[in-house]
């Protein structure tokens, strides 16, 4: 079971820069750690900590209030890179459960909406507007309705966003991908059959 | 009849189901591919009691943290603890599943997207996961093949499905023949300085023209595999000839009359002409120059006759404040010719560039002269290995003072520890140049085999040694 996403009024956190790669969510060599390693930890690593794991105070998630952030507002190919899970699991343990940007790396586009994390693409100016407002007013708390799918930022600004019907639909339930599927497994299982009689090379 | 993309008819031929009110299709997976990384999903089937529902169908490779010294040794030569868990835990998993592992003492280990096509799983038309982004390599064949997260990992083991929506179609017209001195890594590094490092996202790449007609199947595997490098979902060659000559007598493909059979599939696959594209871009294969990135993405790049651009020569501002940071972490100053940037250290290898044709490349740039910087060459999988020695490649390699290790993906991400020092410059032939992917405070340069070799003789990203 996933962790629903209906709405959510929270303090946002600006990190309004283009192409934030899963390399600098999460260097690699700490995709390696289980879970109860707690990925927060992790997070946004070289940047946010010195080679000798002090915290580097000028980073925003490092500062206050900002420490306290659920949502983030970011720049466009937002998590552009690897498949790496860890990115969102490290953004999710962090207390993030919605990312604000002009676009998306498409894979980890997929895995935020596997884990119960919103990405929310909204056009360039406004993700512009709403970062420099709550970098202007820190503490300011931005709005986001999923069944109604708008953000409204802290000047009462409310801008439409879209997202696929059935990933909505898993998102405010909580579904997970597979108990969704194996609904279908008939059709999976006939799939099968024909395919590989078509193609019986393929596994012999 | 509709004309169809090459994509189209993959797709229409993996779609399982379409449920009513869904932008979403439920697509048939044929490979599954895993590596250490996603352990996750491992987990999390066991956690839910579920099974692997095609264990022939999910093929797992020891790549990403089996170290490439004291191999001899199998997982008693790993020295680090954390990576030796990994490796090991990926064998305890295949094992419980009944899955397809190519571990870290297996004649034919190597990288994913190296050992997939060697291996002949790669094949026109087929489907292909795997839980790296590298996995748009088999789109060289005329496969689609693409990267997922972990948890997706796990939705293919319990199902072998995949929940897709349908991307756009765009397409690359490269025209022309390549100078000489040019690959496919210098052809993927200018076509992502022309669309951008987002330029493709929410698209499927599907590359045409005379110049890509002519590149061999290692070249159209270095052009595919970095289509992600552009956002894009996949990248994909249509098949021909020069396919179906490196796929027959492989392991996994068909012979006879099942071969025929193959064969009848695969050529129905090609574009029909007139299939629409949401995109066209086109480039001038002869126009082309070998290149190196300067900056920490993979648009930031020019050619090796060129100079580290000004960031106030780009009008939009976010390019130019991106330029600034990267100068600023790359170290390097406007206008100063690429061929006076020193390097460090040299890196041949990853599935970009580890196949035998670029241990090939890179041999004959070599041959005779003497590396003046530290340099080690990763082939990519055990089979390129042998056959690089069986044509004494390795002794080119060892005499000009370069190191010949043992396959995986090694300083392309450093996970195995094999990394780049903070502050060091590498030319490396790999695939990604962001901040600190080949080790904390690391700077690299991407660059083609033959150019990797002659920086490391000459020390600087001169590309003629």
């Amino acid at each position: 079971m996933m962790q629903p996403f209906v709405s959510l009024k929270a303090l946002a956190a600006p990190y309004y820069q283009a192409n934030v790669d899963t390399d600098k969510l999460i260097p690699h060599r700490f995709l390696r750690k289980p879970l109860s390693a707690g990925y927060r930890n992790f997070l946004f690593y070289n940047e946010r900590f010195t080679p000798e794991g002090a915290s580097k105070p000028e980073f925003v998630l490092n500062r206050e209030p900002f420490t306290h952030a659920r949502i983030l507002v970011s720049g466009a190919n937002f998590g552009c890179g690897s498949t790496r899970e860890g990115a969102v699991y490290a953004l999710a343990d962090f207390g993030i459960r919605c990312v604000i940007a002009p676009s998306f790396g498409d894979i980890f586009y997929a895995n935020c909406l596997q884990n119960g994390l919103l990405p929310v693409v909204l056009p360039e100016a406004a993700v512009a507007k709403l970062a420099a407002r709550i970098e202007r007013e820190p503490g300011a708390e931005v709005a986001v309705d999923l069944g109604a799918q708008t953000v409204t930022g802290p000047d009462g600004d409310t801008h439409r966003f879209d997202i696929e019907p059935s990933r909505k639909n898993r998102m405010l339930k909580g579904l997970d991908d597979i108990g969704v599927t194996l609904e279908y497994v008939k059709d999976i299982e006939q799939f099968e059959n024909g395919y590989h009689a078509r193609l019986p090379w393929l596994v012999s | 009849m509709v004309a169809r993309t090459l994509f189209e008819k993959i797709w229409d031929l993996h779609l399982v189901a379409q449920p009513q009110g869904s932008a979403e299709s439920l697509l048939y997976v044929d490979w599954n591919l895993v590596h250490e990384g996603p352990f996750y999903a491992f987990d999390g089937l066991k956690q839910d009691g579920r099974a692997v529902r095609r264990p022939l169908q999910t093929l797992a490779f020891a790549d990403h943290y089996v170290p490439t010294l004291k191999r001899e040794l199998g997982t008693a030569g790993i020295a680090d603890a954390e990576a030796r868990v990994m490796v090991e835990q990926l064998e305890r998993n295949a094992a419980a599943t009944n899955i397809v592992h190519f571990g870290i003492g297996h004649p034919q280990q190597g990288i994913m997207h190296v050992v997939g096509p060697e291996l002949g799983f790669a094949q026109p038309g087929l489907l292909i996961s795997g839980a790296d982004s590298h996995t748009s390599t088999y789109g060289a064949f005329g496969a689609l093949g693409f990267g997922v997260g972990a948890s997706q990992v796990q939705h293919i083991l319990a199902t072998q499905t995949v929940w897709y929506k349908k991307p756009r179609n765009m397409r690359i017209t490269v025209e022309g023949a390549l100078p000489a001195n040019v690959t496919a890594k210098d052809l993927i590094l200018a076509i992502i300085g022309k669309i951008g490092i987002g330029g493709a996202v929410g698209h499927v790449i599907e590359y045409a023209g005379s110049a890509i007609a002519g590149l061999s199947m290692e070249g159209r595997m270095t052009l595919c595999n970095m289509s992600i490098e552009a956002g894009a979902r996949a990248g994909m060659v249509a098949p021909d000839r020069t396919t179906y000559d490196y796929l027959r007598g492989r392991e996994r493909v068909p012979k006879g009359a099942q071969w025929e059979a193959a064969l009848a599939l695969w050529q129905s696959l090609p574009s029909d002409p007139g299939a629409k594209f949401d995109r066209e871009v086109s480039l001038d294969a002869a126009a082309l120059e070998p290149m190196a990135t300067w900056g920490t993405a993979q648009d930031e790049v020019a050619p090796l006759s060129g100079r580290v651009p000004d960031p106030a020569s780009f009008s939009d501002p976010e390019r130019r404040a991106r330029s600034e940071a990267a100068l600023s972490y790359m170290e390097l100053k406007p206008g100063t010719p690429l061929k006076d940037v020193k390097v460090d250290r040299v890196f041949i290898g990853s599935c970009t560039n580890a196949r035998i044709e670029d241990l090939r490349e890179a041999a004959l740039v070599v041959k005779g002269r003497h590396a003046t910087v530290p340099a080690i060459v990763v082939p990519g999988s055990m089979g390129v290995k042998r056959a690089a020695e069986a044509e004494g490649l390795h002794e080119v390699f060892l005499a000009a003072g370069f190191e010949w290790r043992a396959p995986g993906c090694s300083m392309c991400t450093g996970s195995n520890g094999d990394r780049v020092p903070a502050g060091e410059r590498c030319a490396s032939t790999s695939n990604r140049n962001f901040e600190g992917r080949q080790g904390r405070g690391s700077r690299t340069h991407l660059v083609s085999p033959a150019t990797a070799a002659a920086v490391a003789i000459t020390g600087t990203l001169a590309g003629d040694a």
